[in-house]
């Protein structure tokens, strides 16, 4: 137990400082804020890898075989003269999805935004302990580069697809990929899960247990509701992927047949007998559903916050939102066997998933609805990081609607494992979710580095990245609903899609446009943080507590004492107040009423 | 109780425990994942229906309730001031910690005994499940019994005392856990087939 090692670092006694070298102040730094930092530019470095990733791989698919300049100079042995190999393209699909919905939009989202706002929100010196916050980061870290390094082994990396169903994750003979490449990516994955685990347990009991005085639970800003449930859903899915992995490995490395049967490979019999790769499926999926929450729900919070602050108006319906988000949160440990409606499943289980999953429609309709009554005749402030959030609320409708027709079992067995499925999950949880990443990004850089991102570049952002996002994503649903199906190397050899080939040359633009067009974004970030303009304050005029805090990071975050808690957190355009807003820590009126939804 | 009250100290000492707390519902996941797996699996043809449970895994149940209990009268004699009887029950259940992983092993063996071992031809899934389960679990007594080493470390460098336990306490939490897990997974074994 290391507990009794470090209860003494966080006291109350923060006016003196322990002596703070280099290494404990950015690299091995225990502090919530510099530890948001280094999530954040690990993910951003992981997502620029995973981008371009599918880059590449749309230009195959829009060019089927085609060689092509940029193949040769990153692919290298993979590309010969320049033509994109099979494998390699399986590879970069799988690889694509596994650092997009974990590195980026799970460690890189959650953990930037849950290190940097749950102490600061909350009012509370630092993480319950920034030791065991300190280990998750370099856990993630670590992980990331063991992800990255299994790039560049000899037989490729994993090309099993990002759910690794087994046999050609469980048999290393199965395909280039499915040996060491396989290997490291479990390795990582289970550096992944430990590290995501210590982030989830800090963020949960900080939330719990160090809230300043009068931060009841029903005056936490909705920021810290979404990161709180997404921590509980994350300590409740992932240890269930690691029994998974674990039996996965034993199957693998160890012979025995949890999930192998009776197979063949290059016409030699296999001994294993018996097992069934659903199995797996199962207990993937109980992970995997929550997890597409785990992403999702802090993009939520975010927008939360974002849309009442530049809409100058309290957030419709502030309750229902909990509600909703716990409604969501229970609900998406109950709906995994949706992405099973054709393993051979009983129909009858196949309509109680159906059921349990277009219940998810209510909650998801209950927030789509209190964003627009929170912006309805709002004074909106159109920021970049408006913008962005409601870029996602439009995202989340659109991806959503979709998902009311993969959740009924009759109508996804017609168009599973199509573009529409594609469509769907980049729409309703990739895009949305990036939308929040970065209206959060834009909208608490200010908090982060003292300084402002560049507002017009982020206009010019938002609207390129937008256009490209419908570019891409729109007529995905109708070439999957034409039929074509996802992960294929090539679709020249079935004349029956040839009539498709056209539209997969205009998807393929817009992913190319919408991909270079992030360096506006890297641009504006990387050189903000030295020569942005100089950020105030309380830059947003927003209520919370953190814009209470001195813009030059401080261990501790006040220099005095934590403020006090009297007020919920979106008392915007309260009438009887001088200001358009009225922070947290202002003491209420006399006869001034406490609003609350 | 009303959580945002209470000095710093008081608050992170509650924190971490309840972060254990959290931490064990991960782990109960974990193994909930293994022991639905085994479930799921029980319809396979070639589920062993009729496998007994070694006896040594009978005297490992009782071995690691009886820790449990010592590490309890521990817990209570550092409680009343009492340290050498402290010292006593400690090395009491770290002894019978030892001696329940030494148990679960001949456990193995006289599974190996009935011919079934843990992989290749002379293995049968239920049994690879079961091996899987206890040797999981092992791991799980392991850290344990750092963290128990951990506190008898610190117990002689006279750091506990009725007030300030908070490690200890920690290092009791995960042991009683390791010890109702077993019990579960033990009642689990021997009467789903």
């Amino acid at each position: 137990m290391s507990a009794h090692a470090d209860t003494h670092a966080h006291d109350d006694d923060h006016g003196h400082h322990h002596k703070e070298t280099f290494v404990t102040k950015y690299i091995f730094s225990q502090d919530h804020k510099m530890i948001a930092k280094q999530y954040l530019i690990t993910g951003t470095i992981m997502g620029v890898i995973g981008v371009l990733m599918s880059m590449m791989f749309r230009m195959q698919i829009a060019w089927p075989e085609q060689p092509n300049v940029l193949f040769e100079a990153l692919l290298g042995k993979w590309a010969p003269d320049g033509v994109m190999d099979a494998d390699i393209y399986l590879a970069l699909v799988t690889i694509h999805g596994t650092i997009m919905v974990f590195f980026v939009l799970t460690a890189g989202l959650s953990g930037t935004f849950s290190n940097l706002l749950i102490p600061l929100q909350i009012g509370a010196r630092d993480m319950a302990s920034g030791f065991l916050n300190m280990v998750s980061y370099w856990l993630f870290f670590l992980s990331s580069v063991i992800m990255i390094l299994s790039l560049f082994l000899e037989a490729g990396p994993a090309a099993a697809g990002w759910t690794i169903y087994p046999p050609l994750s469980a048999l290393p003979m199965a395909q280039g990929g499915s040996g060491m490449g396989m290997t490291m990516w479990l390795v990582s994955m289970a550096i992944f899960i430990a590290s995501s685990l210590l982030g989830s347990l800090n963020y949960i009991v900080t939330v719990i247990n160090l809230r300043t005085k009068g931060m009841s639970m029903t005056r936490l800003p909705l920021t810290i509701w979404a990161f709180f449930v997404t921590a509980v859903i994350g300590v409740i899915s992932f240890p269930v992927l690691l029994s998974a992995a674990l039996l996965l490995i034993m199957d693998r490395s160890f012979g025995t047949s949890f999930f192998l049967s009776d197979i063949f490979i290059q016409g030699e019999v296999l001994h294993y007998q018996g097992g069934s790769p659903v199995l797996f499926e199962h207990l993937f999926w109980f992970l995997g559903h929550p997890e597409v929450y785990i992403v999702l729900l802090p993009a939520l919070g975010i927008t939360s916050e974002v849309i009442a602050t530049n809409s100058r108006k309290p957030i419709f319906g502030y309750r229902a939102m909990i509600a909703s988000i716990l409604a969501i949160a229970f609900l998406s440990t109950i709906v995994w066997g949706h992405h099973m409606f054709i393993s051979g499943m009983n129909p009858f289980l196949g309509s109680v998933f159906t059921f349990t999953t277009l219940l998810i429609a209510i909650p998801s309709a209950v927030k789509a609805f209190n964003y627009i009554t929170t912006l309805w005749k709002g004074n909106l402030q159109m920021n970049p990081a408006m913008l962005f959030s409601i870029g996602l609320v439009s995202t989340f409708i659109t991806g959503g609607l979709t998902g009311i027709i993969l959740g009924d079992s009759a109508l996804d067995i017609n168009v599973h494992d199509t573009y529409f499925v594609v469509a769907h999950f980049h729409l309703v949880m990739g895009i949305s979710a990036l939308y929040g990443m970065f209206a959060g990004i834009y909208h608490w850089f200010p908090k982060m580095f003292g300084r402002m991102l560049n507002k017009n570049l982020g206009y010019v952002h938002f609207w390129v990245t937008a256009v490209c996002a419908y570019g891409v994503f729109f007529p995905m649903h109708f070439i999957g609903m034409a039929g074509l199906p996802r992960r294929y190397y090539t679709n020249s050899n079935f004349p029956l899609f040839d009539d498709l080939a056209n539209v997969n040359v205009v998807i393929t633009i817009f992913a190319l446009i919408g991909g270079v067009f992030q360096i506006v974004f890297l641009y504006n970030f990387f050189s903000s943080i030295f020569y942005g303009k100089k950020a105030e304050q309380n830059p947003w005029k927003s209520n919370t507590l953190e814009w209470t805090t001195p813009v030059k990071h401080i261990h501790g975050n006040w220099p005095g004492e934590i403020p006090h808690v009297h007020r919920w957190a979106y008392d915007y355009s309260k009438p009887g107040h001088d200001n358009d807003f009225v922070p947290q820590n202002i003491p209420l009126m006399d006869g001034e009423e406490e609003l609350q939804h | 109780m009303d959580l945002t009250q209470g000095t710093q100290e008081e608050k992170n000492n509650r924190a971490k425990k309840m972060m254990l707390w959290f931490g064990i519902i991960s782990l109960v996941m974990s193994f909930a994942g293994w022991t639905s797996a085994f479930v799921v699996s029980s319809s396979r043809p070639d589920w062993l229906k009729d496998f007994v449970l070694p006896n040594a895994f009978i005297i490992s149940t009782v071995v690691i309730v009886l820790s449990s209990i010592s590490f309890l009268l521990a817990k209570n004699t550092l409680k009343k001031g009492n340290n050498s009887m402290t010292t006593v029950w400690l090395f009491v259940t770290l002894i019978l910690g030892v001696v329940f992983i030494y148990n679960q092993f001949s456990g193995f063996q006289q599974i190996i005994d009935l011919g079934y071992n843990f992989t290749g031809p002379t293995s049968n899934v239920t049994m690879s499940y079961i091996y899987l389960i206890a040797v999981v679990h092992i791991l799980h007594v392991i850290v344990g019994l750092i963290c128990l080493l951990v506190v008898i470390y610190n117990h002689f460098k006279q750091k506990y005392n009725a007030t300030k336990m908070l490690g200890f306490e920690l290092a009791a939490t995960f042991w009683h856990f390791i010890d109702i897990l077993w019990v579960y997974l033990f009642l689990f074994l021997y009467f789903i087939r």
